[in-house]
């Protein structure tokens, strides 16, 4: 009876360690905060109407990029968490984490950096940024839009949970790879949370890139052609085409991973004839593409970034589409690089090799097209500006990095060490994050209306570039003395320990930089009045979305413009632009909860596979397909703006 | 052609629709082909156990095969009777659909039990783990398809023939043909490449 | 009902069902032996996809510009990679690593020692 009503539940599974304890103290004390002010302010209506059942997709995104920021705090945690104790944990002394607690730390900061912060952020810009870039008021599927934020809500929970149930998480690295994450070996639920909140953020990643392969293929403005589409849709439809390709890879693998937990099947298990390579193989076909899929819309925004500041257009366009291209196929046939050291032979490893290192070239295309794009501009150095060269000198850095990790030979001493973890985490911050940053200042004055602190921002700037290289450049030269990743002790004999103190240093000037920007936008806030943009186009833009007024109405364009060049905006702007007077009625998607029910409903088929709930399972799996039917059968989904309704709300703009 | 003329709008909502069903299709592909990669890693994994050719019977998969390839045929023509706006000939031609594909499903799940009972299961080697999987898969798929047909009969009666139940009559048709395709290679490849020497 | 279209999915039908028997049939007389009776299912089903993608998925038939073709045919691409790919690495790693399956690989491939 216990066990048909809670499964495997025990008591055990409460918080009982102190980081489980300390954890779910924090997460109570968030949700009391949350719940009194919202209480007190009487905004549960306002927040439920007007932002969580929202299908707009400039609510869905900025609800994305708030997500992204918390779980960014999570990860930077356990960075924090990690280093400390490689800082302390030399020779006599064994640091303050016990080895297990380490593991799990690693995992969730990979895990969550990757799947929770770099993804949600940019899931954030292109929701908010595509369909004005495009020129159309909404992506193809909003409903769609919206369930796959919930599910990626819903995994973001997860990957959390295990504080307040459970007590631990998957020790495993973050791909979880077997035989170690078999049941034999990691018998806890923790590999079970990981494998479902990746299963559920996966299909709502899933969901998001088929919407905005759609919208771009099928929305675009009358007039713009596919080589009339502004960098950063072109990265947004070439990322999300990787989406597609990929996500239904990462769900086939870690699935059949579950099938060996749950049902006892030998796909990956070290014995009865299971080979635990080919997880290795698959999770690296997903893998590998994972990374573009979080660069190439950085290289998007820089685009865009260099080209509005330089004042002049993106050199070499074609070439830039070309190599975006280029970069998107070829991530497909580098894979193995990452298991070099597996024991295939010289001829696989030099195929792949030789694959890795030619996707050097179309990135140092890129490089060059943009360094050409400032070549005699009037650059205006304005933030975005300073992450741009803040990224140009890191990427190259770990571009060269990793041309030294592509040649097998030299991977054999590289692999698994620090080298190729500082390799990744220049790649990752230097080029993704870099690249969020510059885009989040970029547009912020089109989100909220007014512009961002800029000297803050350049202090925030520097902390993060100057942190960046005290804490990555030791790591470098440790992989290379040796020293190899997840190492939560060493001996003191190594004299490593000094490398990894400045390491901890320069996490600290990156905290810094992270406390400096967490003050800038309180600052701004305040000084919103000062930096009001009335224009809707603050930075002298060249493409639609500055064409719009700041922040946008939630239908974007009251009339959808004719794009007739590339740089679409500029070319308006140096006609003279007019106003429009024909307004024709619109119709916009309406609000749901459907989304919100529906995840919830996942979430709730998940946690009964955790943990063995038959009843919870069969509720979540019953719910799941109610919702999905009432939503496919439901013809209400839209409203119109009449013309003259539209002519009011516009008239009312031009006011203000 | 006067017939886009009226509504264009929601030609192209329809138009977007299909494409974006289309582009999940590929995605439930790629899902397969992994399955497909780890069935060939795996098939020679028997632990000792019986290969594909000496468990699995031609015969059966055969009659499987042309099951669902007249389904599919079937499928297709209750689509264009929908579309042309024929009720009665969508019901008839949807439930010879769902009786096939039942008959389908059915004859799977007997050679599972078959399979289970003589003690080949899921749980003994790679190889049956990886059968099982795939195999079992496109059964789930073919079961949602089923009870897809279902509600969207019933949905047919209670609306009738709406331009939006028509669409989704033209996605429920897609899928289908989808799984006779990956069908036809499961046949090939487990069945067919099983019992080759 | 469209006499055309039906008249396609009959053709659809008929031309599946002989591919399909035909396969079957170069399997139970095992009329090839070894790799090249494999190429030939392969190949019979790799026809009958074809078959099935232009009769009953009208893939192509479709206005330019064909974009679902388009997906189609990446995916395809896709896939061929990742099967390909994983077999060529997974038997590569079969004969680096395990001593009884070189054995079992050489044996194959070079006819023992």
């Amino acid at each position: 009876m216990q066990h048909f009503l809670i499964g495997n539940l025990t008591t055990d599974a409460l918080p009982h360690q102190w980081f489980t304890l300390g954890g779910t103290c924090f997460i109570l004390l968030m949700s009391v905060v949350v719940v009194l002010f919202l209480t007190y302010t009487k905004r549960w209506k306002w927040l439920w109407t007007e932002w969580l059942t929202s299908t707009d997709p400039k609510r869905i995104g900025i609800m994305y990029i708030i997500m992204a920021s918390l779980m960014l705090f999570r990860g930077a945690l356990d960075a924090v968490m990690i280093w400390l104790q490689q800082a302390l944990s030399s020779g006599a002394s064994y640091g303050y984490l016990d080895p297990s607690h380490f593991q799990q730390i690693f995992t969730a900061h990979g895990d969550i950096m990757i799947f929770f912060v770099t993804m949600g952020f940019l899931f954030g810009l292109l929701n908010f940024i595509v369909p004005l870039q495009i020129g159309t008021r909404d992506l193809a599927f909003p409903f769609l839009n919206s369930l796959g934020f919930w599910l990626y809500v819903a995994g973001a929970v997860f990957i959390n949970l295990f504080f307040v149930i459970g007590g631990d998480f998957a020790a495993t690295g973050w791909l979880a790879l077997p035989p170690l994450s078999e049941l034999a070996f990691n018998p806890g639920t923790g590999v079970d949370y990981w494998i479902w909140s990746l299963q559920i953020s996966g299909l709502g990643t899933m969901l998001g890139g088929i919407n905005f392969l759609v919208t771009i293929i099928k929305m675009r403005a009358p007039g713009m052609t596919l080589f009339r589409m502004p960098m950063f849709t072109w990265t947004a439809l070439l990322s999300s085409s990787l989406v597609v390709a990929i996500f239904p890879i990462l769900a086939a693998t870690i699935a059949l991973l579950w099938l060996d937990r749950f049902f006892g099947m030998h796909f990956f298990t070290a014995g009865f004839g299971g080979n635990m390579m080919m997880y290795v193989n698959l999770i690296w076909t997903w893998g590998h593409p994972e990374v573009y899929v979080l660069i190439i819309p950085g290289f998007g925004i820089y685009s865009e970034v260099v080209s509005t500041f330089s004042q002049k257009k993106l050199f070499g366009y074609y070439s830039m589409v070309a190599a975006a291209f280029g970069i998107t196929g070829i991530a497909f046939v580098v894979w193995l690089h990452h298991f070099f050291t597996m024991g295939a032979g010289a001829d696989v490893n030099a195929f792949f090799g030789i694959m890795t290192m030619i996707i050097g070239i179309p990135t140092a295309v890129q490089i060059f097209n943009w360094l050409l794009t400032m070549f005699r501009g009037r650059i205006i150095f304005k933030t975005p500006m300073f992450w741009f060269l803040g990224f140009i000198s890191t990427f190259t850095f770990g571009g060269i990095a990793g041309l030294l990790l592509a040649s097998p030979a030299a991977d054999f001493q590289l692999h698994n060490t620090l080298f190729l973890v500082a390799h990744f985490h220049t790649m990752v911050i230097g080029g993704a994050l870099f690249g969020i940053f510059a885009g989040i200042t970029y547009w912020f004055p089109k989100v909220t209306g007014f512009r961002l602190n800029e000297r803050l921002g350049k202090y925030a700037f520097w902390c993060w570039l100057v942190g960046f290289f005290t804490a990555f450049t030791p790591l470098y030269l440790l992989g290379l003395m040796g020293a190899t990743r997840r190492l939560d002790h060493y001996d003191a004999g190594t004299g490593w320990q000094p490398l990894f103190i400045t390491a901890l240093i320069g996490i600290c000037i990156i905290g810094i930089g992270a406390l400096l920007q967490v003050l800038q936008i309180f600052v701004s806030f305040k000084q919103r009045k000062e930096n009001r943009d009335l224009t809707g186009d603050p930075w002298n833009g060249r493409t639609l979305e500055w064409a719009t007024s700041s922040p946008p109405p939630h239908y974007n364009f009251a009339v959808i413009p004719t794009v007739e060049s590339r740089d679409a905006f500029w070319n308006m702007k140096q006609k003279g632009l007019t106003k429009p007077k024909n307004y024709q009625d619109i119709t916009m998607s309406k609000n749901t909860g459907l989304g919100i029910y529906l995840s919830g409903f996942i979430f709730l088929l998940g946690f009964a596979f955790v943990w063995h709930i038959l009843w919870l399972g069969i509720l979540g799996f019953a719910g799941a397909i109610i919702c999905v039917i009432i939503r496919a059968y439901d013809d209400d989904t839209e409203y119109v703006i009449t013309a003259s309704e539209l002519r009011q709300l516009e008239e009312k703009e031009t006011l203000h | 052609m006067a017939d886009n003329n009226i509504q264009p709008v929601e030609h192209e909502h329809n138009d977007r629709v299909i494409f974006g069903f289309w582009v999940y299709l590929m995605t439930d592909l790629t899902m397969f082909a992994v399955l497909f990669a780890v069935y060939a890693v795996l098939r020679n994994n028997t632990f000792g156990g019986p290969t594909a050719g000496e468990l699995l019977k031609l015969p059966q998969a055969l009659a499987e095969t042309l099951i669902l390839l007249t389904s599919s045929f079937t499928c297709g023509l209750a689509v264009l009777a929908a579309n042309a706006g024929s009720k009665k000939q969508a019901y008839l031609w949807f439930g010879i659909t769902f009786l096939l594909g039942a008959t389908f499903l059915g004859l799977e799940l007997r050679e599972f039990s078959h399979l289970l009972a003589d003690g080949q299961s899921f749980r003994n080697s790679g190889f049956l783990s990886a059968f099982f999987t795939l195999v079992g898969t496109h059964g789930l798929h073919i079961t949602v398809g089923l009870f897809w047909i279902a509600v969207s009969m019933v949905m047919m009666h209670v609306r009738g023939l709406t331009a939006s139940i028509k669409s989704k009559l033209v996605r429920l048709g897609l899928f289908w043909h989808f799984l006779d395709i990956v069908w036809i290679f499961i046949f090939t490849i487990v069945y067919l490449m099983g019992a080759a020497r | 009902m469209n006499q055309k279209t039906v008249f396609k999915y009959v053709l659809g039908l008929l031309l599946s069902i002989f591919l399909t028997l035909l396969a079957y049939k170069l399997v139970v007389d095992q009329t090839f032996a070894g790799n090249k009776l494999i190429f030939a299912i392969l190949t019979l089903a790799l026809v009958q996809l074809v078959v099935q993608l232009i009769f009953f998925l009208h893939v192509g038939s479709e206005p330019r510009p064909h974009w679902n073709l388009a997906m189609f045919v990446s995916t395809v691409g896709l896939i061929l990679i990742i099967v390909v790919g994983s077999l060529w690495i997974m038997a590569n790693l079969n004969y680096n690593m395990t001593p009884q399956q070189i054995q079992d690989y050489i044996t194959s491939q070079e006819g023992g020692f």
